[in-house]
């Protein structure tokens, strides 16, 4: 692996590190996480049986409906949140509920971020300068 | 993003603070988006069932809701999807006096607000479908592509929370497909097949869903015969939008914005086909059993005529398991009125009015009531209730019918 910075085009929040959990898979609160236990539960979920508390996701992109929005900002008052979400793209609604949960997420590489990033890898989420790093 | 001295002196607080932070909340989601200003808007459509708000949600509308009258109000036409129940059919769902109190105090809070509880997810059937070039906030991604593509309106899928700071504002950020060039088709589809029946039409969407895959995609196709109606296309935009978080589409020489190709793409986009065989393959997908232990007619919400034809259907028949048909609470009195609700429910089902489905705890209903196997002929919902432990499948409104009164989907 050379390169250990990427660059996103979207950002929001504040900086974090963590450990990155990836996969080439879609997001949806509503269909893809048992929210109580804290993990992805869709069977077909490349990630299922996962626990997401804490972690930084690395993700393809957002799928499913609206729900999401409000989801978000009721993990994150129980404290069963991921840490921060990175995607290669992103609808408008987990946007709107990271905004509300006051959730850092990055969206938007010149690379598929699900094949840049390995699985475990320590990241550092940089929203204000736009920037997902490997540190470790 | 620029703001005008209105939204500056919003931001400053002196409206009160409901709007200064639903305006900082826009702000936050504009700016993410590289939104360069405010667009004004006409309407906003709120999806809040309780089970995505939980407890934490519910004391955030709260706490606005307490804000000092005058300082709160929505200023805009602001309605509401479907709610989490039917409180008058509460005790049958199978529902719990927690969730019925979560309901209550959600709307109790909504209404402080100044949102006008429509409870429905076909407002555009029932209360008013937008205009070409209207600017709206509208949540449940049903409502955003039927009003974006059939009707030509513009709207981002706007979430709760996003939907009514736009009602309490009367703005939303300028990005996605408030702007012409977003709404330019990105890929084609060549439609080998035009469907019939409703389940078809969403079969047909679920595929093109697929293959869209992205909301910032926007397929244009060419290739249905005739004109699909409303219902048709109401189920067929819903399934795409719920299986490909689409928000747009194009259907050259039948929706507004493509009277021609030409007008919304440019030559060598790629390509599809979709044919007969794969709208049969999406459905037969969800045949994993020949027994059902509930039939239910649901998202979206069940048009006049959708209930016309299922009463007709239900005329005297018996049920042995439970049929449940969901409508709007605008097209209920209407139901009953003309005795299609009688029929429906003489021959054993249910018709439920102002919620959807999915949206009522569908998990804990399946489990208070030994729900697994659940035929319907919405692809919308066969799509989303794999997620709650369900096993369902699609079929045409007559087989489901049919499935009610043996027990068996042929």
């Amino acid at each position: 692996m050379n390169k250990l910075k990427f660059i996103a085009r979207h950002a929001m929040g504040r900086t974090v590190r963590g450990t990155a959990l990836v996969a080439h898979d879609g997001f949806s609160a509503r269909y893809d996480l048992d929210r109580i236990a804290g993990i992805f539960s869709r069977p077909t979920h490349k990630l299922v049986g996962e626990s997401y508390l804490n972690k930084i996701l690395v993700l393809d992109t957002a799928k499913g409906g609206v729900a999401s929005a409000w989801m978000l900002h009721e993990m994150k008052s129980r404290g069963a949140v991921p840490l921060a979400l990175v995607f290669n793209s992103v609808n408008p609604i987990l946007v709107q509920g990271a905004a509300l949960a006051d959730l850092p997420m990055l969206a938007g590489f010149d690379e598929d971020i699900t094949k840049a990033i390995p699985f475990g890898a320590k990241v550092e989420v940089n929203p204000e300068m736009g920037i997902l790093e490997v540190i470790r | 993003m620029n703001l005008t001295e209105e939204e500056r002196d919003i931001c400053a607080g002196k409206f009160g603070s409901v709007p200064q932070r639903a305006l900082k909340h826009q702000i936050a989601v504009g700016t993410f988006f590289g939104a360069r200003d405010f667009v004004p808007v006409t309407q906003a459509h709120i999806m809040a069932d309780t089970e995505s708000l939980g407890e934490a949600g519910v004391l955030w509308l709260e706490e606005l809701a307490a804000a000092t009258e005058g300082q709160r109000r929505v200023r805009i036409p602001t309605i509401t999807d479907p709610r989490g129940t039917d409180f008058a059919k509460a005790k049958f769902l199978g529902q719990t006096s927690a969730m019925l109190s979560l309901e209550q105090r959600t709307i109790d809070a909504f209404v402080k607000l100044g949102v006008v509880m429509t409870n429905t997810c076909i407002n555009y059937q029932t209360i008013q479908a937008p205009t070409r070039n209207e600017h709206v906030a509208y949540g449940d991604t049903g409502v955003v592509i039927y009003s974006n593509s059939i009707c030509g309106a513009r709207s981002n899928f706007e979430g709760g929370p996003s939907a009514l700071a736009a009602g309490l504002t009367g703005r939303t950020p300028r990005y996605g497909f408030h702007l012409p060039e977003q709404r330019r088709a990105t890929l084609y589809v060549r439609v080998e097949y035009t469907p019939e029946s409703l389940n078809e039409w969403g079969a047909l969407g679920g595929t093109i869903g697929r293959i869209v895959g992205n909301y910032w995609n926007v397929p244009v196709m060419e290739g249905i015969e005739g004109t699909p109606g409303s219902d048709q296309l109401k189920h067929f935009g819903a399934a795409m939008a719920s299986f490909g978080s689409t928000a747009l589409f194009h259907l050259v020489g039948l929706t507004p914005e493509a009277s021609r190709l030409a007008d919304v793409a440019k030559p060598g986009l790629p390509t599809f086909r979709v044919s007969r065989k794969d709208v049969q393959a999406l459905q037969d997908s969800y045949r994993s059993d020949d027994r059902v232990d509930v039939v239910v007619f649901s998202a979206p919400q069940l048009s006049l005529y959708e209930l016309r034809a299922l009463a007709e259907l239900c005329k005297g028949r018996q049920f042995a398991v439970p049929l449940l048909a969901v409508t709007s609470p605008q097209v209920k009195p209407d139901a009953d009125r003309l005795g299609y609700t009688k029929d429906i429910e003489d021959a054993g089902g249910t018709v439920l009015s102002g919620m959807c489905f999915y949206q009522s705890y569908a998990r804990e209903i399946a489990e208070a009531n030994g729900w697994k196997r659940l035929a319907t002929n919405s692809a919308k919902m066969v799509n989303i209730l794999g997620g709650y432990g369900y096993r369902p499948m699609l079929a045409s409104m007559e087989a489901c019918v049919d499935a009610a009164a043996s027990g068996r989907l042929a």
